[in-house]
């Protein structure tokens, strides 16, 4: 991060240019199933359900100011959530997947977020990191209940207490269950917008600026780290809820601490320091993988030499970069 | 006058170092106070231990006739102390404004709402910018606190305080590593909103020429203890004083 020695004036936004954006998106967000095939619909499902994640994770990072390598863990307790309340409940309705989801997210987060807010910088990453690869290792350990490495079978829930997905599955999975996604993503946007717009945004990115201010300014700076860590915790764990029926089936992959490297590399490659980056990059690393994936074995090499060069060339991520330009350009 | 803050016999060690060594310290209601002391005499500490940065290792602090010596940071804003601090510590990537209405809302007990656009709340906008008036700083309202020049920051880190309405308002050093000539704005700026809004303020200042305009009362600390107390004229032929902070009486004019 290069220090300020200019003059920096803050360009006022005004919330109308923002859905200048936001507007064009949705509408091709909306008609993609109609132009693009099954499997294209289905890929972006999981960049919306990655972008969720993401959206959650940087709630920490960009605003608050906290590193977390343990955001696996989320996205895994929200999966898990899922999985085991087919297993032992019955239960096939996506709604109460997703407040089962929540619930099981704030349990989790409340307690990990009490030991891990005492920490910040690296010793936060370490704590969160070893406290995922615990859950991790029960997922693994524990198959009698978790099936261990064989993982969950999870099948298509029923959505709005109407929709099921019997006969066709891809075709449930790349309509019905893709507007679902679209839904619950848009709601989480719309409500991550408030909560980093609100005054508690505000003091959350008071705190990440200056720690020693924050409570001079009467911020009781912990108490609001562990509110930052909740709701960060719970996006995660939404998506992980959101991306089991997708999947069809939950391993403890999702729960190892490589996937909360993902997750961080997700934030990075679209740029922390805004709002719409994390999803940007949420999608667009969705794309990277899937395709490295099939094109080479050496995918995770792939991968981090993007990574290396994204870092040396665009510190501010795809959204940081293309918002300079745009800035440049129309200053032009 | 009304003693707004006392410390009796207060207290710190850092290892056999007694940086505050039984301080017995007050402050009246709506007067201006200098602090001075060379480096290391404990100035900074003694601030420190009132804000609630460091806790005491002795003594009491009373703050309007309440023991706040177990306070939190926290509480001790609520009852009214604030300070700004030496090294100029700034929220540097929200504008100027935000850096001020951050304080409001933290004041109001706003910042705990996460379901309402900040954006929305025009009179703490409104009180935000009448502030950065007060400060002359009104033209940098949308600029960066990051980017700001070092005089502009060291007054936005006051008006920071200042925006938490205190009653007791501490100031580390408002205008060192700034120009000799910004500091007499800078000092103007200040005590004329503290003494107009009749708020009881502490300075720490090593600059003498600026302590004697200012302040009502100068208290001198050397080696952790208070050495003299009184109005400029007095501590001006204090013998002591002289000696020990600011020179032979030739030296200093």
């Amino acid at each position: 991060m290069s220090t300020v020695t200019t003059t920096v004036v803050v360009e006022h936004r005004s919330p109308v240019r923002t859905l200048g954006w936001a507007v064009p998106a949705l509408v091709i967000l909306l008609a993609l199933p109609f132009v693009a095939d099954q499997y294209q619909t289905i890929l972006l499902a999981y960049g919306l359900i990655m972008g969720i994640a993401a959206l959650g994770f940087n709630l920490l990072l960009g605003y608050t100011g906290l590193l977390s390598f343990g955001h696996s863990a989320y996205f895994g307790v929200g999966a898990y959530t899922v999985a085991l309340m087919v297993k032992y409940l019955g239960v096939s309705s996506m709604e109460l997947f997703l407040v089962g989801a929540i619930v099981a997210c704030v349990l989790v987060t409340a307690v990990f977020g009490i030991a891990c807010v005492r920490y910040t910088r690296i010793f936060f990453g370490i704590l969160t990191m070893a406290l995922s690869q615990v859950l991790w290792s029960l997922a693994f350990k524990f198959f009698w209940v978790t099936g261990g490495t064989d993982g969950l079978r999870v099948p298509t829930p029923t959505l709005l207490g109407a929709i099921t997905g019997k006969g066709d599955k891809i075709a449930f999975l790349a309509t019905s269950y893709y507007y679902y996604v679209l839904g619950v993503f848009i709601v989480c946007v719309a409500v991550m917008w408030v909560i980093v717009n609100s005054p508690f945004g505000r003091a959350l990115q008071a705190i990440r600026d200056n720690e020693v201010r924050a409570e001079f300014v009467g911020l009781q700076i912990r108490q609001y780290r562990w509110v930052a860590f909740l709701v960060s915790g719970v996006f995660t764990g939404l998506a992980g809820a959101l991306w089991v029926p997708l999947n069809g089936l939950t391993t403890p992959d999702i729960m190892h601490w490589t996937f909360s490297g993902e997750i961080v590399f997700m934030a990075v490659l679209g740029g922390f320091r805004s709002f719409t980056g994390p999803i940007i990059g949420a999608i667009v690393f969705n794309y990277l993988k899937t395709y490295a994936v099939g094109y080479t074995v050496y995918w995770q090499l792939f991968l981090g030499v993007v990574l290396v060069v994204l870092v040396l060339s665009l510190p501010t991520g795809i959204v940081g970069t293309a918002d300079r330009l745009w800035t440049r350009w129309r200053a032009k | 006058m009304t003693v707004l803050l006392e410390t009796r016999k207060l207290l710190k060690q850092f290892g056999a170092f007694r940086a505050v060594d039984q301080v017995d310290f007050r402050v009246e209601e709506g007067e201006v106070l200098a602090l001075i002391g060379s480096n290391g005499a404990g100035k900074t500490t003694l601030v420190n231990l009132i804000s609630g940065l460091l806790r005491a290792d002795g003594g009491t602090i009373v703050f309007r006739g309440q023991d706040v010596t177990a306070q939190t940071v926290h509480e001790r804003i609520a009852a009214g102390i604030a300070r700004s601090f030496q090294l100029v510590n700034l929220f540097d990537q929200l504008s100027a404004l935000d850096n001020v209405a951050l304080a409001i809302f933290s004041r109001q007990s706003k910042t705990r709402k996460l379901w309402v656009l900040a954006e929305a709340d025009r009179p703490v906008w409104q009180e935000a910018m009448e502030i950065l008036h007060l400060f002359r700083m009104e033209a940098k309202a949308r600029v960066l606190a990051g980017g700001l020049a070092q005089g502009e920051r060291k007054l936005l880190d006051v008006a920071i305080a200042y925006a938490l309405k205190p009653r007791l308002l501490f100031l580390d050093e408002p205008t060192s590593g700034v120009s000799t000539r910004e500091k007499a704005p800078i000092m103007d700026t200040i005590s004329s909103i503290v003494r107009s809004e009749r708020i009881s303020a502490a300075i720490i200042e090593h600059d003498m020429d600026v302590v004697f305009s200012y302040a009502d009362r100068i208290v001198a600390m050397h080696q952790g203890t208070v050495l003299a107390d009184g109005t400029p004229d007095q501590i001006r032929r204090d013998e002591r004083v002289l000696t020990t902070l600011i020179g032979t009486p030739e030296a200093s004019r």
